[in-house]
């Protein structure tokens, strides 16, 4: 239960700074997808120039998890067809509802009860690509 | 300090901000990637039965189960406490484009809202409400299962560790959008 709460309280965090950033918000979306303002775009890429160089240290260090395993950072088998394809039905998707799955969530707490359809639909799509995987190229 | 958290953060605060969390979870030996979650919902709704891809090791991510009520929880909490004076400062060109096509930008948080278009998500069951709400859901959660991720799988864990499948990701979800954005919403939004 106690290694829980951390996940817990880390989730919490990420509920506000989404909120606080408003990269939770339909029209930050819709301004990154018309290149209209730096915001989202300032957002993204902070969090993966630290998150890189982060990231670098902690491979050169062989860091571990405070329960002394591996760091959970699995190389992705390489491919094209998956990510590619995948990655714009995500796209399409994105630019409709204006969220990610994370910030599905964090509406949700904000009470914007109507994101409950777009957690229930893409849970949905989630399944259908399960029945669909093995037809699919990948 | 609450005026203070409160108060709209700088991109730069909030890029960082998600870096850290990022290297957080790592440390907790979990990592940051939010879509898996839906394919725990399938396995916990039963579609194990009818799919082998989600028979899997779910109980290993009851941790991100657990992420993800906490930042419900984390929404709830800013959206009730840390609340901003200021009306999220979306640029001109933007407010006058969704102008032109039936989508007011708010200007105040005095609905408790702000962050999402009233005519969409307030009347989910209008045509352009069920469209957007259900085929975009859709989208995201076939999407990310098929490229293995989402935003945050993808474009902040996967590119953070230099994988190129994760820009090819990218690269996609941006086609994705722009394609939508450029090409398609405009005219389900006037619906």
């Amino acid at each position: 239960m106690i290694k829980f709460i951390k996940f817990l309280i880390a989730g919490v965090v990420f509920g506000i700074i989404m909120t606080k950033s408003e990269a939770i918000s339909w029209f930050r979306i819709q301004e990154m997808f018309r290149f209209e303002s730096f915001h989202m775009y300032g957002i993204i890429g902070v969090a993966v120039g630290l998150g890189a160089l982060l990231t670098f240290i902690l491979k050169k260090v062989d860091a571990k998890t405070m329960y002394g395993t591996e760091l959970n950072l699995t190389p992705k088998a390489m491919s094209v067809t998956r990510y590619l394809v995948g990655g714009t039905i995500f796209g399409l998707g994105w630019a409709m509802t204006g969220a990610c799955p994370g910030p599905l969530f964090t509406l949700l707490g904000h009470g914007i009860w109507s994101i409950a359809i777009v957690i229930a639909s893409a849970t949905f799509g989630t399944f259908v690509y399960g029945m669909l995987r093995s037809k699919l190229p990948h | 300090m609450i005026e203070f958290l409160s108060q709209p953060w700088h991109w730069s605060i909030a890029g960082a901000a998600i870096a850290l969390l990022m290297v957080l979870l790592l440390w907790f030996g979990g990592k940051f990637g939010v879509s898996s979650n839906l394919r725990t919902f399938c396995t916990l709704a039963g579609a194990g039965k009818v799919s082998d891809f989600f028979k899997w090791d779910w109980k290993a991510q009851i941790w991100n189960l657990v992420f993800i009520t906490g930042a419900v929880i984390g929404g709830f909490i800013a959206s009730h406490y840390l609340v901003s004076s200021e009306p999220l400062n979306i640029s001109e060109s933007t407010v006058s484009y969704l102008s032109s096509v039936g989508i007011t930008t708010p200007q105040d948080f005095s609905n408790g809202g702000g962050f999402v278009p009233a005519e969409i998500f307030s009347d989910p069951f209008s045509l352009k409400g069920l469209i957007i709400l259900i085929i975009g859901g859709f989208f995201i959660g076939f999407g990310t299962r098929y490229a293995g991720g989402c935003t945050s799988g993808h474009a902040i864990s996967g590119l953070s560790n230099l994988q190129l499948p994760s820009l090819i990701a990218v690269v996609g979800f941006f086609i994705g959008g722009l394609a939508m954005t450029w090409l398609i919403l405009p005219s389900i939004l006037k619906l």
